[in-house]
């Protein structure tokens, strides 16, 4: 909502000044967004009188004119408008003036080698009307003897640019917000003096509202004005609606203009020849089209509200005119139309045909029903005053009257809500400084909200007027007491931040990507998942959301290798998506590592990443993060997007649980079709909610502290086995042989080639052995290797190396 | 001259030339071998007259040490003139790089997180979290934002669904709901999470993040959210003092709302918080409307208190000088690297939120 400091002097008696104002205006809840200072420069633009014509040496379409600027001083200008002539009293803009419609600042400057001293304006360039066919002409008997001097009169005042929410539709009406500065202590509401139309003239169109359901239009008023002459709007007019940044355009169309944002009250003209027979307000039938005044052609569905004549449809009520029925230049009989549009109503159809006017922003959200006449009365009586005519009687077709909303409020809510007191008395005169009318009862004041005012319908409504008006300075504050009676995380939040951190400490870069992706990376990463798609995306390639961290990761990582970083290691942690219903998501930590280890190191060997890095990293976290390495489970299926045969899917506890990560080198296939070039790619996803979370705290968790003094023996065992024997089966079957004589297994060598037979493996572990009760002879620790060779190769069909 | 007189003039002469390990040991050998010069001596000792066998026997001794100390310290001086030599080759550009190490970082958003989580834990505020994908009621109608109205133009909504029953959260304030419907009051809550709505230009991005805040009890006033707040920014932004303006404003789910603007300026080229004359909007609040309590089975009559919202991404902006909201999103190794966190820094209450 724009407004000036001027404008709200014609409701306001204030003798603030306008920074005070721009302050108040903030206390009171109408934050200022911007402020423009429209005088600036403005005033550099002169009325200014052609003296002599030549035309332009080099270009036959140019004219070299001799411009008076007043004080006997003549200029140059370069100008190529038709109607530029000898004697003509136009707007000059001297170099250094800033055009307003371009926002080009002038220069002096050499028009096809004549030095041109600034320019000659046309209208629509001073945005004063779309006048662009040439320069402006002044009328010489008015403009005479103003030569020289400023073509707008009195410097305007700033334009203040104020975010108006959604509660306040009174507060886009200038008066609304005088009003509000007035209940705030700024200055005093100037009376409304009250205009009526007195005539005798019948309003002989005939209106009707038909009765259906959901009709949207409650309240249709109109007053004929014939025999009117529609002309340019008068200075005063024009330069207010310029202040305020909008274009004049004629005068009965600026009129309603100017009374909807004085006091909120949209109208609508219409050239009443063009209106065959009657109005009639009904419900749209599917398929009906109509031109409305943007020049677009509307098809309609169903049940919005239209306001069609005998012929047809008119325009959509409280959104926009249609062009068939729109007022002229001579135009000579209008019908004016003051309605009352539900603003549900409104919102539905403008939704539905994406329209956006300002007259549908003002009804949605909610006009004053009682306004109608008012509206009626003041845009009427200044057309006959500006155009002339004869005004007909005010005629109302209703379906609904208003009803006076009543509140009774307990006064004591207002210090419960806002923690201060204020006087009954400053209650009052809030109340009716805003509008309300109010009886003190018993325990409450009984309070009429003002009929502008859809907003207030509770107690609490009245508490937060109370509030802002008596200043949220006035609010004491209570600091807060530092006591925590319940834990401020819960374990699995814990487990989150643990996990975070841990995986950072590993040497990854922690991401955070958009929770949706593109379905062409998404597709590789899915598997079995639906693909989620997001019905209005913000752009194609972010359509759906994810199904895996991975597709957005695997682009972070290729945009990162296109910058010519190599050797990456990044991870996220957040929701990856297996539905479209609340709940439907899974908290995972994704990593992936690109490159090299040591890149040209002079110290250590280089190595591409591999798949034992990254299962170090998953490990070593979950290991961290308490779960116990012992009874990790590790097998080979994993999701297609890994290697099918360097990768592993990890059990906290064997078969009794969900997956708890995946890892592995990413697949070399996805490689290709999302164009990664790197020596090596490997990543892992660990699924925070298929981690159990401990039940017991750290504290408890932790055994006794037992270690054995007596002495250890270290054996070493070779064993022959088949390809397809996993080193984790060996060592499952050596730890079960005696736990507790056998208290550390180390697979250290893997071997095939030469003198292994084919399809077999050698694979070496050292077991240590020590006991808790004494030291070990040689007896007994015979018994114990016999007894794990004999159990390996009974379990697994291994053969010791001899 | 007796024996042990020559023996000892000969020897130490020689044990003070300059001598190699296998020389000392030839000598160690002649002196003290099986048949060496002292060993002989020694074997002497039975032959001699008990008069003079006591003199000679201690005489011998006293030589046996002299001649032991010195050949010890004579191994001693080769074995560290050795070692010496061999350290002195050994000698290595020490300026050469040492072994890589690789540390990972913590994203700005994550920090700020825990950073607020941190400064509410402390006044009693516990973590709750909710959906990304929400019902249009939790998301709207809960919050006392009805279908057709216009407060829900300020958020342009993701919707899964063509008839707009699921969406993605717009603000974090169906966490709200979803605890108060689950739970009993009084409730004490921060939500911090991920965020969206359908915009994308310079400082708007489609996906941020939000930190809700929910007390409700039975006499919590707008006092108590004016300090808790600034209570909040003062110890966000660590500084004492903090320029703070609560300013009218209007959100459907609270009444009276506010918005809550702290004062800046620029001094030397870098955004100071809590000095100047110029406003910054941080914050929305309120306190929470009587139809929501009533919407989440919470007796407004009986209870009451405040909702805030904070823009976390926002926030670290302005406490860590990042100019560029969207960079946030973009992964760019540098700057993870260059604004991320060590995974060391846990903000905590005792040793301060930042280094």
């Amino acid at each position: 909502m724009k407004i000036t400091f001027d404008w709200l002097k014609d409701h306001l008696i204030t003798k603030e000044k306008d920074t005070k104002l721009l302050e108040q205006l903030t206390n009171i809840g109408l934050e200022v967004e911007s402020v423009e200072n429209l005088s600036n420069g403005l005033d550099l633009f002169k009325v200014a009188k052609i003296i002599k014509i030549e035309r332009h040496p080099n270009a036959d379409r140019l004219k070299v004119c001799d411009v008076s600027i007043g004080n006997q001083e003549i200029l140059k200008v370069v100008c190529g408008a038709n109607n530029a002539r000898e004697g003509l009293i136009t707007i000059y803009a001297p170099p250094g003036s800033v055009i307003p419609k371009t926002n080009t600042k002038l220069v002096v400057a050499k028009i096809r080698g004549v030095t041109s001293y600034g320019m000659l304006c046309s209208e629509s360039e001073l945005d004063l009307s779309n006048e662009s066919d040439g320069i402006a002409e002044l009328s010489s008997t008015k403009y005479a003897k103003r030569i020289g001097k400023s073509f707008f009169s009195k410097s305007s005042s700033n334009l203040i640019d104020l975010s108006i929410t959604p509660n306040r539709p009174d507060c886009l009406g200038v008066r609304g917000i005088a009003r509000d500065l007035a209940a705030s202590g700024f200055g005093k509401l100037k009376e409304l003096k009250e205009i009526k139309i007195k005539s005798k003239i019948k309003q002989t169109l005939n209106i009707k509202i038909n009765k259906e359901k959901d009709q949207g239009c409650g309240v249709f008023g109109s007053c004929l004005i014939s025999n009117v002459k529609n002309i340019e709007s008068p200075k005063w007019l024009k330069d207010k609606l310029i202040s305020v940044g909008q274009k004049p355009i004629s005068a009965i169309v600026d009129i309603t203009n100017y009374v909807m944002l004085d006091i909120n009250r949209p109208l609508h003209a219409y050239d009443a020849d063009k209106i065959e027979k009657g109005i009639i307000v009904r419900n749209s039938k599917e398929g009906e089209e109509f031109t409305a005044l943007d020049n677009k052609v509307y098809k309609l569905e169903n049940g919005m509200c239209v306001i069609s004549d005998y012929k047809g449809i008119l325009g959509l009520g409280g959104i926009i005119g249609g062009t068939r029925s729109s007022t002229e230049f001579n135009s000579k009989n209008i019908l004016l139309e003051s309605a009352y549009f539900d603003p549900r109503s409104i919102r539905k159809t403008a939704k539905k045909l994406n329209l956006d006017t300002d007259a549908k922003f003002r009804f949605e959200r909610g006009i004053d029903p009682q306004s109608i006449e008012a509206g009626l009365n003041k845009a009427s009586i200044l057309i006959k005053e500006i155009c002339g005519g004869e005004i007909s009687k005010v005629d109302i077709q209703k379906l609904e009257t208003y009803k006076n909303k009543i509140i009774r409020f307990n006064p004591f809510l207002f210090e419960k809500i806002s923690g201060f007191k204020i006087s009954t008395t400053q209650i009052f005169k809030i109340l009716k400084d805003l509008g309300f009318q109010y009886k003190k009862e018993k325990n409450f004041i009984k309070i009429i909200v003002p009929s502008w005012r859809p907003d207030i319908s509770q107690e609490i409504d009245i508490v937060e007027e109370l509030v802002r008006i008596s200043g949220y300075d006035k609010i004491k504050t209570i600091y807060p007491t530092k006591v925590r009676s319940k834990s401020t995380l819960t374990k699995s939040q814990k487990l989150f931040h643990f996990l975070q951190r841990a995986i950072a400490s590993k040497g990854y870069l922690e991401a955070i990507t958009w929770s949706f992706t593109d379905s062409n990376y998404n597709i590789h990463f899915k598997e079995k998942n639906k693909e989620i798609e997001i019905v209005n995306p913000i752009s194609s390639d972010l359509g759906v959301l994810r199904n895996s961290i991975f597709s957005n990761l695997i682009m972070s990582i290729r945009k990162n290798l296109d910058r010519g970083f190599k050797d990456l290691s990044i991870f996220e942690i957040g929701p990856i998506f297996t539905g479209s219903n609340p709940g439907e998501q899974n908290t995972v930590v994704c990593g992936l590592s690109s490159g090299k280890k040591s890149r040209l190191s002079w110290i250590e060997e280089e190595r591409n990443v591999d798949v034992f890095d990254v299962k170090r990293d998953v490990i070593q976290t979950l290991v961290e993060a308490g779960y116990s390495y012992d009874k990790f489970f590790i097998d080979n299926e994993t999701p297609t997007y890994y290697h099918p045969g360097k990768s592993g899917r990890l059990f906290l506890n064997s078969g009794k649980d969900n997956v708890a990560a995946y890892f592995g080198e990413i697949h070399p296939n996805i490689l290709k079709k999302v164009d990664v070039k790197t020596e090596s790619l490997v990543g892992f996803e660990i699924f925070l909610d298929n981690l159990k979370l401990p039940r017991k705290t750290l504290n408890d968790q932790k055994k006794q502290f037992d270690v054995s003094d007596f002495q250890k023996s270290e054996r070493d065992f070779a064993f022959i086995v088949n390809k397809d024997v996993k080193a984790q089966d060996l060592v499952n079957v050596i730890s079960s042989v005696d736990n507790k004589l056998i208290s550390n297994i180390k697979v250290f060598d893997v071997y095939e080639g030469q003198n292994i037979p084919e399809n077999q493996k050698s694979i070496a572990i050292s077991v240590t052995i020590q006991s808790n009760e004494k030291t070990l002879n040689d007896n007994d620790l015979e018994n114990i290797t016999n007894l794990i060779i004999k159990a390996v190769e009974n379990k697994t069909g291994a053969k010791i190396r001899s | 001259m007796s024996d042990l007189t020559k023996i000892k003039n000969e020897f130490f002469i020689k044990l003070n030339r300059k001598l190699n390990l296998s020389e000392l040991n030839d000598i160690k050998s002649n002196l003290f071998g099986k048949n060496g010069l002292i060993t002989s001596q020694f074997k002497k000792i039975g032959s001699i007259t008990e008069n003079e066998r006591k003199k000679f026997a201690s005489d011998l001794n006293i030589l046996k040490d002299e001649l032991q100390n010195l050949i010890n310290v004579k191994i001693t001086e080769i074995q560290n003139a050795e070692i010496n030599e061999k350290l002195e080759k050994e000698k290595i550009d020490i300026t050469l790089p040492e072994r890589p190490f690789v540390k990972g970082k913590i994203h700005p958003v994550s920090q700020t997180i825990d950073e607020i989580s941190s400064i509410f834990s402390e006044i009693g505020f516990n973590v709750e979290e909710g959906p990304d994908v929400e019902n249009e009621y939790n998301n709207f109608t809960a919050l006392n934002t009805p279908d057709n109205h216009p407060a829900r133009d300020m958020h342009d909504t993701f919707y899964l669904d063509k008839k707009k029953q699921k969406l993605l959260r717009t603000h974090t304030s169906p966490v709200q709901i979803r605890t108060m419907l689950n739970n009993k009051p009084p409730f004490k809550i921060i939500a911090p999470g991920r965020t969206y709505r359908s915009d994308s230009d310079q400082t708007h991005s489609p996906m941020f993040h939000q930190v809700e805040g929910l007390h409700i009890d039975k006499n919590i006033n707008m006092g108590h959210l004016k300090g808790c707040l600034e209570h909040f920014i003062k110890e966000f932004f660590e500084v004492n003092k903090i320029k703070m303006r609560f300013r009218p404003s209007h959100f459907p789910f609270t009444e009276p709302s506010a918005e809550v603007d702290i004062g800046y300026q620029f001094k030397n080229g870098k955004l100071k918080i809590g000095e100047g004359d110029q406003w910054l909007e941080i914050l929305g609040c309120g306190m929470v409307h009587p139809n929501v309590l009533k919407n989440v089975k919470v007796d407004p009559n009986k209870f009451q208190g405040y909702a805030f919202g904070i823009g976390i991404d926002r926030l670290a902006m302005l406490k860590y000088g990042i100019n560029d909201l969207r960079a946030f999103f973009d992964s760019d190794y540098r700057w993870l690297n260059h604004f991320g966190f060590d995974p060391l820094d846990v903000p905590t209450n005792y040793r301060g939120l930042s280094r």
